[in-house]
């Protein structure tokens, strides 16, 4: 049997979990989902789903990655699952390192491809931030798998399955909710926000200093962006680290993303691969950063970026 | 506060990534040797704790004999004592990474462990939670704020905008993000002082793994030749041009 741990927000099914339940069908035997708190049925039946194991403790309704941790690998023992595939969440990711840890079981994060062979699941994962792959093997049982969302379109099953609700207890103690989700404090947006800006500009050593960065935020400014930087840039201080792109940064996805004075590491590109067109500025013209641009301007940012300010405002007519 | 952080020697690969000929590791070979930016931050944080409340600060790696770097670049920080689980195989999985931890640990009392939230190369998101679990001690993990009230570790992680709150009472396993603090570079005196430092080392041999390690793949290059603009000032006509094809002016 091969368990889907899917996860729900507002009630609904989540994408990352779609995709999930979409790679169950490849293990073989019957397809059981199992989710914490409530869960609709309904929405898991086109994925072929059999079963619906619902943990019927209300505890679990509020994030307690330790007692969900608990469930899951009561579940998976009691249910005798091969398989357990989720999607690669950080909660995902949580619960089933602590079920792992339970079982004394393998788990393999974050996989991009997978396929089967007889007992061994032959995984590809994508590490040093996605910059790179690993191959390897799950061997044993259970397997504890989780796939990266974006590597797995969500497919429906060629035949539904009956999505058959049925409750599981599972033992829990209080002591099991030490480490509970207390609160939620609201945070504010100030700006556009990097991770969803359609225009960012970044800066890196190359900008020399904190006050060089005003000329990245006019420029921002007139092309309605926003400024982000490299890890040069924010571990000297100039600019706070909810600024920085990367693989310990943000992710950024822009139209276009004009990077000034950065080399190019692959750490600070694979938080900017997936902009649809990089403008790179740098004075070097071997640095790696003009082999994974799109379009390079070779010199001085200082020089070019205040002469662009001054034709971008003549065209906004400012 | 006695504070165990958990560190892993790791290439600082730059701007291009080789393979070895066997595709099975990384070539390092006139490469430098690091640690995530997620576990210098575990570092300062728990030296930053330790100046303010008391107590000492081990840190401790899994690796091999050239780990003692990393090991002694903490020490000069300001980090107390250092443990090298020292081993040159390439076939220690999540799993006897947290195995080794918890052994070579259980005979000391610590009130705090800090970790990074993932490895800066396999980022597997495990080892912390694992230790944690396997110890029977609460954990939070992706922390990006930490504060001490009552006995308890009050920990913040990000969550879109909102930040989500725990409260875990000590001893706990707190797993950090780069972004918590802003780590200081050792001072010269840190630096010499550390190169005398004793450090604690012991022999390991990995159990057979459950996830077994097969290779490394590098990503297909998408193979496009960047567009040159020109250079220096004179290329902001063709910058133009290009910002008005792409859209955005
Ligand atoms: C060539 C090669 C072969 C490998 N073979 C295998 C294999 O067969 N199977 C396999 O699963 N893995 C293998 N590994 C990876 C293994 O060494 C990982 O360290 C282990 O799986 C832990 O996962 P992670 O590094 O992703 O840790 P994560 O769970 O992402 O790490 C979280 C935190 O745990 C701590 N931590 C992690 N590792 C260490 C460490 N070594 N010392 C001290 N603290 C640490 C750090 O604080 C880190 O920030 C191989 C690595 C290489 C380079
Ligand atoms: C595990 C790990 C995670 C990391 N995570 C991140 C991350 O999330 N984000 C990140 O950015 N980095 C990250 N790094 C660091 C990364 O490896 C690089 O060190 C960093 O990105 C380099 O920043 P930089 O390009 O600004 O500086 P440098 O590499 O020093 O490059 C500066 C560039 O500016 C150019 N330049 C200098 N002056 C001028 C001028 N006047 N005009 C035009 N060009 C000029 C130079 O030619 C050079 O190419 C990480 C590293 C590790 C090991």
């Amino acid at each position: 049997m091969t368990l889907v741990y899917v996860e729900y927000q507002d009630g609904a099914l989540t994408e990352a979990s779609q995709s999930a339940l979409s790679v169950a069908s490849m293990f073989g035997g019957p397809i059981h989902a199992m989710a914490l708190g409530s869960a609709d049925a309904e929405v898991l039946k086109p994925y072929g789903v059999e079963k619906v194991l619902h943990v019927a403790d209300d505890r679990l309704n509020t994030y307690a990655p330790g007692a969900a941790g608990k469930a899951v690998h009561q579940v998976i023992s009691s249910q005798s699952a091969e398989t357990v595939v989720a999607a690669s969440t950080a909660s995902a990711n949580e619960i089933l390192s602590r079920a792992a840890a339970l079982g004394d079981w393998g788990f393999a994060s974050a996989c991009t491809e997978l396929s089967v062979d007889g007992d061994v699941v032959n995984l590809t994962r994508a590490i040093w931030g996605g910059s790179l792959f690993q191959e390897a093997q799950l061997t044993g049982s259970p397997k504890l798998i989780t796939v990266d969302p974006n590597a797995f379109a969500p497919q429906q099953a060629t035949a539904p399955g009956a999505a058959e609700v049925e409750a599981v207890s599972v033992a829990l103690d209080d002591a099991d909710f030490v480490d509970q989700l207390k609160a939620v404090e609201k945070g504010e947006q100030q700006g556009i926000p990097l991770a969803s800006a359609k225009v960012v500009i970044g800066g890196g050593r190359g900008m020399g200093s904190e006050e060089a960065f005003s000329i990245l935020e006019e420029l921002a400014g007139l092309l309605n962006g926003a400024v982000g930087g490299s890890r040069v840039a924010t571990n000297n201080g100039w600019r706070s680290h909810s600024d920085q792109i990367g693989q310990t940064g943000t992710q950024i996805g822009p139209d276009v993303y004009i990077a000034c004075g950065i080399s190019g590491a692959i750490q600070h590109m694979v938080g900017c691969k997936n902009s649809k067109n990089i403008i790179a500025i740098n004075k070097d013209a071997e640095a790696p950063i003009f082999q994974r641009a799109s379009h390079g301007v070779l010199g001085d940012l200082h020089e070019i970026l205040p002469a662009l300010i001054e034709e971008v405002k003549k065209v906004k007519g400012v | 506060m006695d504070i165990l952080v958990c560190i892993k020697r790791v290439p600082d690969t730059g701007g291009r990534v080789n393979l070895t000929s066997d595709n099975r590791q990384i070539d390092t070979s006139n490469m430098e040797f690091t640690i995530s930016p997620h576990e210098e931050c575990a570092v300062e944080e728990a030296i930053r704790i330790t100046e303010e409340q008391g107590g000492e600060v081990t840190v401790l790696a899994l690796g091999p004999e050239g780990t003692t770097e990393q090991l002694r670049e903490s020490i000069a920080k300001g980090a107390t004592q250092a443990i090298l689980l020292q081993s040159d195989d390439d076939n220690w999985d999540a799993h006897a990474t947290a195995h080794a931890i918890i052994n070579a640990v259980k005979d000391k009392k610590f009130d705090l462990i800090l970790m990074g939230n993932e490895a800066a190369d396999l980022g597997q998101y495990q080892v912390g939670p694992r230790v944690a679990t396997m110890l029977g001690v609460p954990c939070a993990t992706g922390v990006k704020a930490l504060q001490f009230q009552d006995g308890n570790a009050i920990a913040k992680r990000q969550d879109g905008n909102n930040w989500a709150v725990f409260e875990l009472p000590l001893p706990a396993v707190v797993t950090v993000k780069e972004g918590i603090n802003k780590p200081r570079h050792p001072s010269l005196r840190g630096i010499m002082a550390a190169k005398r430092a004793p450090l604690e080392q012991i022999a390991m041999d990995a159990p057979a793994p459950k996830m077994v390690h097969k290779g490394l793949k590098l990503p297909q290059e998408s193979g496009d030749q960047v567009t040159m603009l020109g250079e220096g000032a004179a290329a902001v006509p063709k910058i133009m041009e290009t910002l008005k094809e792409l859209g955005v002016l």
